[in-house]
């Protein structure tokens, strides 16, 4: 179909706007934690950088720089958090989600284990404060691995449920009859098939660990396990007057996330869509 | 193998998970409702806990400053899936086009979605700064503004400013489901209705639009779900204030716990707000029904 010339010209101004609108704020970001702070505190702003000042990032990735050892010690803990929690949710999701698959388990339970991750965190958080407390297991990553594998369990085991659907069921019909075991079926025939499914799950369930907020804020208390989320939320609560700061911790937190999004959109997509619309 | 040890294996297979949702949210959760009843508070000393019935639901249910809560988180939930819906259909729209640097666009557009709530939160409070905040400086060499604003200052205006952080965060997960959902539009059908006159708001309303209405229904109400709930960036960016401006209620629930010490009230209100959100999970779970049915 051919576009008149004034079509054109529409379309070209909304691509152009949604890009604008899309990366202003990421590029901003980014200018934000290379400009000096002189170019930051004037009035109009200084919106290019005079000189390009990568001093803040020397000093997070720096151990004895105080706010390098803050950033690297929430580095480290968000890390370990997310990376347990994605662990241990995809170990128990993949049997789960064989038994909703292959066995025949009702559907209406997966709906139950759904809709405990979309009632808010507040209906949950005090018994768990308090139990936890009780046990002297606050502060620590492992109670935060354990409370997040929770919170990913339920849309992990969606998703390698909705991919085991759809692998032949004919080469495990076959390791049955040759005698195997389901755990050895599980682990030696479901489990290589479904490689790139568990791969896409891992990924998103560690992007969701990665941005976690309310939990952290709640159960840690210092460095010892306080997460990204929540070192970023301290940082920019009054302890660091350069706004310059702020910004760089705020561009290394985004990176991860963003390279994987970039990286393996498709995955993304479609897993989010996977669980967000289809049943 | 038999039917019995198929049905017992398959109970083997789901115990962790229910073992670790039991622990974690279900016992939790019922534990929330109990206190609900009480008049506990949160104390290093040994308490004496009252059972007082209903007594904090009717305080909760009368409570004006936890109603008006309830009604913001409202607002911004309405507000903000409203223009996410609107946007993301708008950005699919477009991106369904043919236009040269199509791709880079569909690829950027994932980049607000991979930024961490917190991180948003933060670069949108710099970018509101009122002192030196890039919103303020733009406008006013733009010619918008003739002095600095406070952007979050303002009790009225605050929300909004936060909605609008919100929502250029959450729109690329509605565009990319309103974009897939076009994409199994046939071609033909358009073409079809082009050749027979219809223009292309027509052909919107009446193809497109009912074409990708049940997987945006599904999105609306799952982002519903989430903007209900809305704390983190509310944390970041206000603190609830100024003057509760706002305070919505998953950070009313946050202070009556955490500032306030009682957990008795705080529980009752956490119950309220459940309520709401078991009604909108229903709902979700009506409208993929839906959807799968009309599919």
């Amino acid at each position: 179909m051919h576009r008149s010339l004034f079509a054109s010209f529409a379309l070209y101004s909304a691509a152009l706007l949604l890009t604008l609108f899309t990366l202003a704020p990421l590029v901003w970001l980014v200018l934000m934690s290379i400009s000096s702070p002189n170019d930051l505190t004037s009035v109009p702003l200084n919106w290019w950088p005079t000189e390009v000042d990568l001093s803040r990032y020397g000093h997070l990735v720096d151990l004895n720089n105080g706010a390098g050892h803050r950033f690297l010690a929430a580095l480290r803990n968000s890390l370990l958090t997310a990376g347990g929690a994605t662990l241990i949710a995809l170990i128990v999701a993949v049997p789960a989600a064989y038994a909703f698959s292959r066995r025949g388990a009702s559907l209406a339970l997966l709906f139950v284990f759904l809709a405990t991750i979309m009632m808010p965190p507040i209906t949950y958080v005090l018994p768990l404060y308090e139990i936890f407390g009780g046990l002297g297991a606050l502060n620590k990553t492992t109670t935060l691995i354990i409370v997040y594998s929770a919170m990913l369990l339920p849309f992990a085991t969606w998703l390698m449920k909705s991919n085991i659907d759809v692998l032949p069921v004919e080469i495990e019909q076959a390791a049955f009859m040759e005698g195997a075991s389901t755990a050895f079926t599980l682990r030696r025939v479901v489990l290589p098939l479904a490689l790139p499914a568990i791969a896409a799950t891992c990924m998103l369930s560690f992007l969701v660990a990665w941005d976690e907020f309310f939990y952290a804020l709640i159960f840690t208390s210092d460095l010892s396990a306080k997460t990204l989320p929540v070192a970023i939320a301290d940082f920019s609560a009054g302890r660091v007057t350069d706004y310059g700061v702020i910004a760089s911790v705020g561009v290394l937190a985004t990176l991860p996330p963003a390279i994987l999004a970039i990286c393996f959109q498709r995955f993304i997509v479609s897993g989010l869509a996977a669980g967000s619309v289809k049943g | 193998m038999s039917a019995i040890s198929r049905s017992r294996e398959k109970w083997v297979l789901l115990f962790p998970a229910i073992l670790v949702l039991s622990l974690i949210t279900v016992l939790p959760f019922l534990q929330t409702v109990w206190t609900s009843f009480t008049d506990a508070e949160i104390t290093a000393r040994e308490q004496q806990v009252n059972w007082i019935g209903l007594e904090n639901y009717i305080w909760a249910l009368t409570d004006p400053d936890f109603l008006e809560a309830l009604g913001r988180t409202m607002y911004f939930t309405v507000v903000s899936v409203g223009l996410e819906g609107v946007l993301g259909i708008a950005v699919a729209l477009l991106l369904n086009q043919k236009f040269r640097g199509r791709w880079f666009l569909r690829v950027i557009i994932i980049l607000p979605w991979a930024v961490p709530t917190i991180v948003n939160a933060v670069a949108w409070r710099l970018i509101y700064h009122p002192d030196y905040g890039a919103l303020n400086s733009l406008l006013l060499q733009l010619g918008f503004i003739d002095s600095y604003t406070s952007w979050l200052g303002d009790p009225d205006r605050a929300l909004n400013m936060v909605i609008l952080a919100d929502v250029w965060k959450n729109f690329p997960l509605v565009a990319y489901i309103a974009l897939a959902a076009m994409q199994t539009i046939p071609g033909d059908l358009l073409k079809a209705a082009a050749i027979e006159g219809a223009g292309a708001w027509k052909r919107f309303h009446s193809i497109t639009l009912p074409w990708i209405i049940g997987p945006m229904l599904v999105v609306l109400i799952l982002r519903t779900i989430e903007a209900f709930r809305v704390f983190d960036i509310i944390y970041v960016m206000t603190r609830g204030g100024p003057s509760d401006g706002t305070k919505t209620a998953s950070f009313y629930v946050y202070q009556e716990y955490f500032s306030y010490l009682r957990s008795g009230s705080g529980a009752s209100y956490a119950v309220v707000v459940a309520g709401i959100s078991a009604v909108l999970i229903l709902a979700y779970y009506a409208g993929i029904r839906r959807d799968q049915r009309g599919a």
